[in-house]
């Protein structure tokens, strides 16, 4: 059996007290919440810790509450909650959709939104065991000199692996930072950097508290839809996702539009351009091709998952396509794919 | 706030109060199967990737293997273990096991555990439910299909509901003549 | 666990032909009595136990003062060890030992021609998770530290990555032995003039298929205890599908008598092919147990599963078959290569399997086989469920496919005209038995709606159909000996349990319950007075093992042989006592009695009272030894079963064009099974089956990484994890429709045949076939992939030839073939050429047959049924 190295777990009540103890320890210290990325990175042992700092006994981070200006979602609010929220599902259905996506139901129940905007970008040289990393002497992620997806890479290619940042870079969203300096606030698509090793902006000694997506009396136009490409019908990773969101004037025409992609990039990728291709225009075939094509050459799939990395570059424009006919109201030629909402 | 790297944690598993002392960093499945005695969990993967280590947490179904046991204290667990009442079987236990939903068995505990809780919610699950609920647990021999008809079965027995399987998970599709052979 | 079902017996009577009931004749004995378990929905008797979670695996096993084992594997693809640096683990706390590959130096492997195995390397690494050091310490997490400790000094060599590669790289060897440089094996093989048939055919077809490795991904990871006794003995508990192989395995690695060695296969947590070779950890936690003279348990982690492998070889395939304008094929000619990984395992007989079966299904008037293996620096692969038969199967069908849009033929109608004679002996000297195939056909093709819509769909849909046959057990032992393959004992008393002892080992495909029922339905009484002693190698009878489909069958048989010289000493006791003749008595309902009174009889229990008053202790045996197979020539060894299951399959699927993504949407299948002694479990595997199949067509591989060779000549598993290896989950499968197909054969245990690993056969070729029937394009390798068919459709759009696959097939030297003239040219099973025609008779044949027990056993020639 896979195990744990040992570690000494914290698990402070107060946000304060996590900042201090996070502060204090040093880099040797890690926050956990749902433990779906940091154990089994843990027991691969490409991620290290001699102090854990588990969040789960923090209270004030858990929970679902609707706010003047928006929808708070606490960081270790469970992703099941998320899918299973009302609210969630009427006013945002690319988010449901796109939490309802990740891994599995046992794993929905354990994992958190604060968790799953921070976890690690993967790369298949990179998730695997300590023996097998020795074997190809490491990769540019750890340890290593070379990144074995470009080999004359400066850089590190892992890509982003969240389905919640994405989309709610698409909705505007925002995170609470908290840090023992003080919090702030950081627009989601903010949270992220172009590097598969540094590849989140905050810094290492801030924690995630909330997540604030713009209220729903502002998004009452905003229709949100969210595409994953992955290998199964459930437990995959994305391969590509699409999550676009589009707010309608009353007469049909885009006011704005936000679109954008995971698992191509090392961070959630924007699709640069979309809202200047498609505001005051109605969302038809010429524009949402045209919108396609942006997509297409924004995304750098590498061959770092599942499937060929030209075909993923292909299925780019399909699945933005795809999400932006499903926020169009217009027939989509691929049925959905087989995840969601069904039991939830 | 605590600060441990070795632990003591009081659980209530199967509806028994247990208090038991293990390192910090073993997961619920390490303490489930090698200091409680319940081996009836399994492992697949230990990277939460499989389903198998699958057990109750306060009525939610949870992967044992990332979960630290000692978030687990304080809070109630079930396991294969505990389905059964006294010598009765539960019926998810009864259909799985009639059925033949259970081939090699190793997922079955996982399967079991997960199916429970998805019948706490929904007492007459769809198919597409089902599937949705247990798709996070691998079986590598049965297809799928009997288990499916099993949490059916048993959420049928559940109800009292008189509704079984058709003849033909029992028996095999009746092999008709082709109409339109020329 | 009990037989609930027999006497509710469910909505409708079971599908049991009465007139032509081998079965019902097979309990004649019985007069005018139909059995009343053998054909039931009966809950399988380890049923409870796994439901409760009471089901013991052996990493369940947990014993006082249990030590943990690690193994050290390479991380070098292909290497020499230059030092093994023990210092840093031995610092770790609680390491109690190291063992290397000096403390094991004796080979094994579990074919005699193939014994390249060593428990740990001894001085060379073939591949990335090669064993090399075994560290036990206290607990398993201070073990793995230990192992993270090792330090190995490897000098590299080069490292060899494919078929192609190992062709043109003789040197440096990754063994020593096998023809020449990493060729490990070839097979060249003539039945009949396939050049006269080539000549005759009105049409000429050939392709060229790729099938890409996978493995079984059983669920359960391997683990093994090993459990030290006095005076050097030792009992190994271990997740194995053949408890026998690894106890003659470790009798010879550990150098004891097997008399002091115990092996019990724990029930398994799947199998599929994965547990039946001997492992290192097996002998490296026994060897260590005798060190420490503590119980030593070795759990392997799901990375290490994938190291084991012996899974799926990849196969290219060239095909080459004539055909008339009818579509009855006039000869062909198989090519394939195998890429075997970095030792031997199954290989040789894996090599053979690719050629043995094609003409089970199909008469093939002339056949010519050619195979290739070759050595590569990855896991070895050996037997997965179909073991060498699913690739060519896949080539042959989805070449049949082909053919018959060639000759505008119906693919369904194709394969009817070709179906092979029931009884007869094919082209290649296999004896076949009921063939009850054409019903398969004609059942899925009435239930798919096959004659309607059929190459009528839509663009996007299509349907697909695919044929395919498997053994019932393999008719040679892994090793040549003349004893029987498969024992039952059967132990009965006073008490009225009937205690049934037999060396099967269940890995989820109900052996277990096939036992029971067998020897509860002979002697009358119900499954829960049956105790099973299974997979013991002291206390149960040999049996080689769950592998081959062999357990239905020959344990069958040997259940039925020992169940009847149970139910022969009962009655003669009875019918003493009754005073009627022991003919006339009938074992029913846990009673004996009167066939023409029934009122008069004894209750079960006393019925054993009065045998063993009269007899003494009751036991009895029985034993099965498969018929001998008619072929003689080098390499017959590997084909003969006593009889073959059939299957046929239509598959239905949607197509994306735009994306090259596809959905199957339904699977309909039928069996001819025989005899299905329970349906239920027999319909488990056919799903299962479909399962699987589906899993290689769509989306398993068993691949690898090579690193630029400028850089690094590290070649890894591309995904040894559950996350990575795609085993379809809930979401992913269709829905399936079976059929049993059931027309009893004399050869099987109550006209019983194969389920387990047939109908995987037909379902990758269906899902090429009606991959084509949606888009009109062919991909030729496995798995099909979107890309593939994105590719394909794009190439069709452009006016290029709609396919994707592999076009070429190596140029090999396969040297002469062996000349066997055919059953229809007068052979006697016999080479024209073969050295080994003039041996003398009564003495041991390299390839195997069994021509010589008979002889010997005839003659009186006794010393020749004592082999090594």
């Amino acid at each position: 059996m896979l195990r744990l190295p040992p570690l000494e777990l914290r698990r402070p009540t107060t946000v304060g007290d996590a900042a201090a103890m996070l502060a204090a320890a040093g880099d040797a210290a890690r926050l956990v919440a749902g433990g779906t990325d940091l154990w089994p990175n843990m027991k691969r042992r490409h991620q290290r810790a001699d102090t854990v700092i588990s969040l789960t006994g923090i209270d004030t981070l858990r929970g679902i509450r609707l706010e003047a200006e928006a929808l708070r979602i606490g960081a270790t609010t469970t992703l099941s909650a998320i899918v299973r929220d009302a609210r969630v599902r009427q006013a945002y259905p690319g988010l449901a959709r796109a939490v309802a996506s990740i891994s599995s139901p046992p794993l929905r129940n354990m994992g958190t939104l604060g968790g799953n905007l921070c976890v690690d970008t993967r790369c298949t040289y990179y998730n695997q065991s300590e023996e097998w990393r020795r074997a190809i002497d490491y990769c540019l992620k750890e340890a290593g000199e070379i990144c074995w997806v470009a080999t004359k890479s400066p850089r590190c290619w892992a890509h982003s692996a969240s389905d919640a940042a994405p989309m709610l870079c698409a909705l505007g969203a925002s995170v609470q930072l908290a840090s023992e300096h003080g919090e702030r606030r950081l627009p989601v698509a903010d949270l992220y950097r172009d590097d598969g090793i540094d590849y989140l902006a905050k810094h290492p000694h801030e924690i995630v508290t909330d997540v604030r997506v713009p209220a729903a009396s502002e998004s009452g136009r905003c229709r949100s839809a969210f595409w994953k490409l992955r290998r199964r019908g459930a437990i995959d990773f994305a391969v590509l996702s699409v999550a676009a969101a589009v707010w309608l004037s009353a007469d049909g025409r885009v006011e704005r539009a936000a679109l954008y992609l995971g698992a191509v990039g090392s961070r959630p990728t924007a699709v640069e351009g979309a809202e200047q291709v498609l505001a005051g225009r109605r969302l038809d075939d010429e524009n949402i091709a045209a919108v396609c094509r942006l997509a297409h050459r924004a995304a750098r799939p590498m061959d770092n998952t599942d499937f060929v990395p030209a075909w993923r570059g292909k299925m780019v424009e399909k699945y933005t396509e795809a999400a932006l006919r499903e926020i169009a109201g217009l027939p989509v030629a691929r049925a959905a794919p087989r995840h969601g909402l069904v039991g939830v | 706030m605590t600060v441990c790297d070795s632990a003591t944690a009081s659980f209530v598993v199967n509806g028994e109060a247990q208090t038991i002392a293990f390192p910090v960093h073993h997961t619920l499945l390490e303490v489930l199967r090698e200091r409680c005695g319940l081996p009836g969990t399994k492992h697949g993967c230990e990277l939460g990737e499989c389903g198998t280590c699958s057990v109750l947490v306060d009525g939610e179904p949870v992967l044992s293997c990332l979960l630290l046991a000692i978030e687990a204290s304080g809070r109630r667990i079930e396991t294969v273990e505990g389905l059964q009442q006294g010598n009765r079987l539960h019926p998810l236990q009864r259909a799985f096991a009639d059925l033949g939903a259970a081939q090699c068995g190793y997922c079955t505990p996982g399967m079991l555990m997960v199916a429970k809780a998805l019948l706490r919610t929904h007492p007459e699950p769809t198919a597409a439910q089902i599937e949705e609920a247990l798709s996070g647990n691998l079986c590598r021999c049965t297809g799928y299909g009997r288990i499916v008809q099993a949490v059916q079965w048993a959420a049928a027995m559940l109800r009292g509901d008189p509704w079984r399987p058709p003849a033909e998970a029992f028996f095999g599709a009746t092999a008709t003549d082709d109409a339109g052979t020329s | 666990m009990n037989d609930r079902w027999d006497s509710r017996s469910a909505d409708r009577a079971p599908p049991v032909d009465a007139e032509n009931d081998v079965a019902a004749a097979t309990v004649a004995r019985q007069p005018g009595i139909a059995p009343r378990l053998i054909g039931q929905p009966f809950t399988r008797v380890d049923a409870r136990a796994k439901v409760t979670g009471q089901a013991q695996f052996a990493d369940d096993i947990a014993l006082p003062r249990m030590t943990y084992l690690k193994l050290v594997r390479s991380t070098a693809a292909h290497a020499r060890i230059r030092g093994i640096d023990l210092a840093a683990a031995r610092r770790v706390p609680g390491v109690l030992g190291f063992l290397s590959g000096r403390d094991l130096p004796q080979p094994y492997g579990i074919l005699p021609v193939s014994e390249d195995e060593h428990a740990l390397a001894l001085d060379t690494v073939r591949y990335v998770g090669d064993p090399i050091v075994a560290v036990a310490a206290t607990s398993e997490e201070q073990a793995h530290e230990a192992a993270l400790a090792v330090i190995i000094d490897y000098q590299p060599l080069t490292t060899i990555a494919s078929v192609e590669q190992a062709l043109d790289t003789p040197e440096p060897r990754i063994h020593q032995y096998g023809e020449q440089g990493n060729i490990h094996k070839t097979v060249s093989l003539a039945f009949g003039d396939t050049a006269a048939g080539f000549e005759a055919a009105e049409c000429l077809l050939e392709d060229t298929f790729f099938y890409e490795g996978n493995t079984h991904l059983a669920l359960e990871q391997h683990a093994a205890v090993a459990v030290p006794e006095d005076d050097e003995r030792i009992t190994v508990y271990s997740s194995t599908q053949t408890p026998h192989y690894v106890h003659r395995a470790l009798a010879k690695v550990l150098g004891l008598p097997a008399a002091r060695i115990r092996v019990i296969a724990c029930t398994n947590g799947g199998g599929f092919g994965g547990k039946t070779d001997p492992f290192n950890h097996e002998i490296a936690v026994a060897k260590m147990a005798l060190e420490l003279g503590r119980p030593v348990k070795v759990t392997l982690s799901r990375e290490e599963v994938f190291y084991c492998h012996r899974g799926r070889h990849p196969v290219l395939m060239h095909l080459r078959t004539g055909f008339r304008r009818d579509g009855t094929i006039t000869a062909q000619h198989l090519r394939t290569a195998l890429d075997g990984g970095a030792y031997g395992s199954y290989g040789v007989a894996s090599t053979y399997y690719t050629g043995a079966l094609p003409t089970t299904t199909y008469h093939l008037p002339a056949y010519r086989f050619e195979a290739v293996r070759a050595f590569t620096n990855k896991p070895p692969c050996g037997p997965k469920r179909g073991h060498g038969t699913p690739q060519p199967r896949y080539a042959l069908e989805v070449h049949l496919d082909k053919a018959a849009h060639v000759l505008g033929i119906d693919p369904a109608e194709l394969r009817l005209r070709n179906i092979a004679s029931a009884g007869s002996v094919t082209t290649n000297w296999l004896q076949l038995g009921t063939i009850g195939l054409a019903k398969c056909i004609e059942a899925v093709v009435a239930g798919s709606g096959w004659r309607k819509r059929y190459g009528r769909l839509r663009h996007g849909r299509g349907l697909g159909l695919a044929c395919g046959a498997y053994l019932c057990g393999a008719g040679l032992p892994i090793y040549w000996n003349h004893m029987p393959q498969s024992g039952v004992h059967i132990k009965l008393d006073r008490s009225g349990n009937v205690a049934v002892f037999c060396g099967e080992a269940e890995i989820g495909q109900g052996s277990d319950s096939v036992l029971a029922a067998i020897v509860a339905e002979i002697l009358g009484i119900a499954l829960a007075d049956i105790r099973l002693c299974v997979a013991d190698t002291d206390l149960t009878p040999v049996d080689l093992g769950s592998y081959s489909s062999r357990v239905t069958l020959m344990v069958g048989h040997a259940a039925v042989e020992a169940a009847e010289r149970a139910r022969a000493v009962i009655a003669k006791a009875v019918a003493a006592q009754l005073g009627v003749p022991a003919e006339q008595l009938v074992f029913a309902e846990r009673r004996v009695f009167d066939a023409r009174d029934p009122a008069s009889g004894l209750p079960f229990a006393d019925a054993v009272v009065a045998a063993e008053a009269r007899y003494g202790t009751l036991v009895t045996a029985g034993s099965y030894t498969p018929p001998r197979a008619p072929g003689r020539y080098r390499g017959s060894g590997v084909g003969p079963s006593p009889t073959y299951s059939y299957t046929a399959a239509v598959i239905e699927v949607e197509v994306d064009p735009e994306t090259g993504l596809f959905d199957v949407e339904h699977v309909w299948i039928a069996h001819d099974i025989g005899r299905a002694i329970n349906p239920v479990l027999a319909l488990g595997q056919i799903e299962g089956s479909v399962y699987m199949g589906l899993g290689e067509a769509m989306m398993e591989e068993q691949a690898f990484r090579r690193l630029p060779p400028r850089l690094s000549g590290a070649l890894v598993h591309k995904m040894p994890s559950m996350l990575e290896y795609k085993s379809p989950s809930f979401q992913d499968m269709p829905e399936i429709t079976s059929y049993l197909i059931e027309s009893p054969d004399p050869q099987g245990p109550f006209g019983a045949k194969e389920v387990g690993q047939g109908p995987l056969l037909p379902i990758i070729p269906a899902l090429a076939n009606a991959v084509f029937d949606a888009v009109g394009v062919r991909i030729d390798q496995v798995p099909i992939q979107p890309d593939l068919l994105l590719k394909a459709l794009a190439a069709a759009e452009k006016g290029r030839e709609p396919r994707i696959g592999p076009n070429a097939f190596p140029d090999v030297d396969f040297g002469e073939p062996l000349r066997v003239p055919t059953p229809q040219q007068g052979g006697d099973g016999r080479a024209l050429d073969d050295p080994r025609r003039q041996q003398a008779p009564g003495t041991r044949s390299a390839d195997g047959t069994m021509s010589e027990r008979e002889q010997a056993l005839r003659k009186g020639h006794d010393a020749a049924l004592t082999t090594p």
